[in-house]
């Protein structure tokens, strides 16, 4: 019998340490079928155990629209940039919610799939791409929604209009969907071992809220915090958001760029990050 | 000579035990700076050692295993034995790449599919044949290669009738056929099953032993088997690996591998003796030493033990006798049994037997106090749970049923079959 001792003669070579940036997108694809039946699990479970059902997708943003509108627009005054204010915030809502619902469900992958995890191996990216899927389709329905809104009120002779921008609205979705995801990756690989981070994600997520321009215009902030707001990377995609759908908003290939660039950078990170943990998080869950 | 599929080379794997929190960052960053900035030996992994549970260690890190080196062959069935703690299940997670090694290295060819425990990420909501397609999945099954063998999946699990009936209202059972149903179709070529026998109704663990032997035998490929179902592994494996406290004792054929297994890890203290000036008792008597012992010494329930309780009489005329009691590892009191025959003694040293009778104790621990009683029944001295026995089961009772067989005693009490009507 030949021996064989290089490791190229075997088909998987387990070992402590491998490189860094050996990510296994070989297996990921392998286990593709996964991701769709997690998928599907998801969104059959969520329909299953609720009285309503996928009502749920719809009376979120209905109500947070209604309350911004009235908080921040009837109580504040703050500008809508001359949009119908329900239009306004329905559109800043419908897309930070993706984002949102992105981050926050993959920031706690490992903790909600560790006895999963702990019994068998398939990659553990599968899981939290899985999770940017399914919320795909809430985001969906909720577009929809925004859509629904869009004609009452274009009907009603309200005064927006769709752009060229609008070819742009896929990229958005991914860059949405991919910054949250390298976010989740990074905070949840963090969370394995520190796990206070947890409160942070809720609390921080609805800070950064704030400092995105979802409840106000970029155009009515003042000059001194512009700058700071646009560093945002989450302002430019909803800004491009909003003038596609709507007509009115900063639509700049800059900050989409500067956007694209950083989501590159936190989702390589996270993937990074991720590779790591998923190797040993099992021992210190 | 045949193929290699396995090869283990210097595994080890460190746990971290104790409270993980406090203190961690620091540590990590001790750690870091020690490994990446200095380039020196992890400082962490240095004062690791042995995983033995019984003695206090004096670090956090504990060697799960410790420098293990194996080879498995294509076809092989191997049966991984030893006490709990002992590394087996480390050992399967790092085979089925749960968690990964500290250090060292494992080689495989073909795909290893592992049951660390059936029916992982079932989903309660959905039905029988989706489950089927979740958990294929799961376990690295193609969609389209699940599809091809739905039929032969259902068929195997018998449960036909519920297969589009939310698993949530399956029976364990059930639940349980399903799930072994798709591990036993994956098309991998190294299959790792730990402990799945212990459920299911005695027909489907025939079933599911007689599928693993078909995969090893019939279909060539090879199977890790974990158990503490020694009779089950006699059945199934044709090689055995016996570990303890992170190493391997003995790597040999199976029946070899039991024996040691046997001799070896009966742990608990079967013989006790005292020298005169520590002897339990009083000044009319005292006990000299109590033991358990079989012919050849190994405990099996198939197999008569006796107990002997050796003592000495310090006074003429003594009505002395010997009691046992006897409790299980639940601590369930089982019985007592005293020596009824007084008569007065002489001075002397005595020996008083009682025998265990054979088919009467179940697999499992016993332990024995032994109560020395002196005339009007005084007590002179209690020894309370002075000796243990963990009898172990050759597995010649039992036909076709590998299962837990559960009960404090287990007797064989007799059955008549009569036909009353034709």
């Amino acid at each position: 019998m030949m021996d064989k001792n290089n490791s190229e003669d075997w088909d998987l070579v387990i070992k402590g340490h491998t490189s860094l940036f050996d990510l296994k997108f070989n297996d990921l694809w392998h286990y593709r079928d996964l991701l769709f039946m997690f998928v599907r699990r998801d969104f059959v479970s969520f329909y299953k155990q609720t009285v309503l059902g996928p009502l749920w997708f719809f009376i979120q943003p209905i109500f947070t629209t209604i309350v911004f509108t009235f908080v921040f627009g009837n109580l504040a005054g703050i500008s809508t940039d001359g949009l119908p204010q329900y239009l306004f915030y329905l559109s800043g809502i419908t897309a930070w919610n993706y984002f949102s619902d992105c981050l926050t469900k993959t920031s706690t992958v490992f903790r909600d799939n560790a006895s999963i995890f702990g019994k068998v191996y398939f990659p553990r990216l599968i899981m939290p791409l899985s999770i940017v899927v399914s919320n795909l389709v809430r985001f969906g329905v909720q577009l929809l929604l925004l859509l629904c809104m869009m004609a009452y009120f274009g009907i009603k002779g309200e005064n927006f209009h769709v752009t060229y921008g609008i070819f742009f609205f896929p990229i958005l979705v991914i860059l949405m969907a991919l910054l949250g995801l390298g976010t989740g990756l990074i905070i949840t690989a963090m969370t394995t071992k520190y796990r206070d981070l947890t409160f942070l994600v809720s609390f921080g997520v609805q800070l950064l809220m704030y400092g995105t321009t979802v409840i106000y215009p970029l155009s009515a902030a003042p000059p001194a915090y512009k700058r700071i707001i646009e560093l945002n990377p989450m302002t430019g995609i909803i800004e491009a958001f909003r003038f596609s759908f709507l007509g009115k908003g900063q639509f700049s290939l800059w900050s989409l760029g500067y956007s694209a660039i950083f989501t590159l950078v936190v989702l390589m990170l996270g993937i990074v990050i991720f590779n790591k943990t998923e190797k040993n998080f099992v021992d210190t869950i | 000579m045949k193929q290699q599929v396995i090869k283990v080379e210097n595994l080890s794997k460190a746990y971290q035990i104790g409270q993980i929190g406090t203190g961690t960052v620091s540590r990590d960053f001790e750690r870091f700076w020690a490994t990446k900035i200095r380039r020196k030996e992890d400082p962490f992994l240095k004062i690791g050692e042995t995983n033995d549970r019984s003695t206090k260690g004096t670090s956090d890190i504990v060697w799960s295993l410790k420098d293990i080196n194996f080879e498995i062959n294509q076809g092989e069935a191997v049966g991984i034995i030893g006490k709990n703690g002992a590394g087996k299940s480390t050992l399967l997670k790092l085979l089925s790449r749960v968690t990964s090694p500290t250090t060292g290295e494992i080689k495989v060819m073909g795909r290893i599919a592992s049951l660390l425990e059936v029916g992982t990420g079932f989903h309660p909501e959905l039905s029988g044949r989706e489950n089927i397609y979740l958990n294929g999945a799961i376990l690295g099954m193609r969609k389209k290669e699940i599809t091809r063998k739905m039929d032969e999946i259902i068929d195997f699990s018998g449960v036909e009738r519920y297969i589009d009936t939310p698993v949530k209202r399956y029976s364990s059972g059930m639940y349980v056929r399903l799930a072994f149903a798709v591990a036993a179709h994956l098309e991998s070529e190294i299959l790792i099953v730990d402990e799945v026998l212990a459920v299911g109704d005695a027909e489907f663990q025939k079933k599911c032993l007689g599928k693993m032997g078909d995969i090893s035998k019939g279909e060539g490929r090879t199977v890790l088997f974990v158990s503490h179902n020694m009779a089950a592994v006699k059945s199934l494996c044709s090689k055995g690996i016996l570990m303890e406290n992170g190493r391997i004792v003995k790597n040999a054929g199976v029946d070899e591998v039991l024996n040691v297994y046997n001799s070896n890890f009966q742990e608990m203290e079967s013989e006790v003796s005292w020298t005169i000036d520590t002897a339990p008792g009083n000044a009319t008597a005292k006990v000299l030493s109590v033991r358990l012992v079989t012919e050849d010494n190994y405990f099996a329930i198939e197999k008569d033990a006796v107990l002997e309780v050796i003592y000495e009489n310090l006074i003429d005329n003594h009505s002395l006798n010997v009691s046992v009691s006897v409790f299980d590892d639940k601590d369930t009191y089982i019985l007592s049994s005293p020596n009824l025959s007084r008569s007065p003694l002489p001075k002397g040293i005595y020996k008083s037997t009682c025998v265990l009778p054979k088919d009467f104790f179940n697999k499992g621990k016993y332990y024995f106090t032994v109560l020395l009683i002196g005339n009007n029944f005084d007590l002179i001295t209690q020894l309370d749970k002075v000796v243990a026995v963990d009898f172990d089961e050759e597995g010649t009772k039992r036909g076709e049923y590998f299962g837990y067989w559960a009960g404090a005693v287990r007797p064989y009490l007799k059955w008549d079959n009569l036909l009353l009507k034709h």
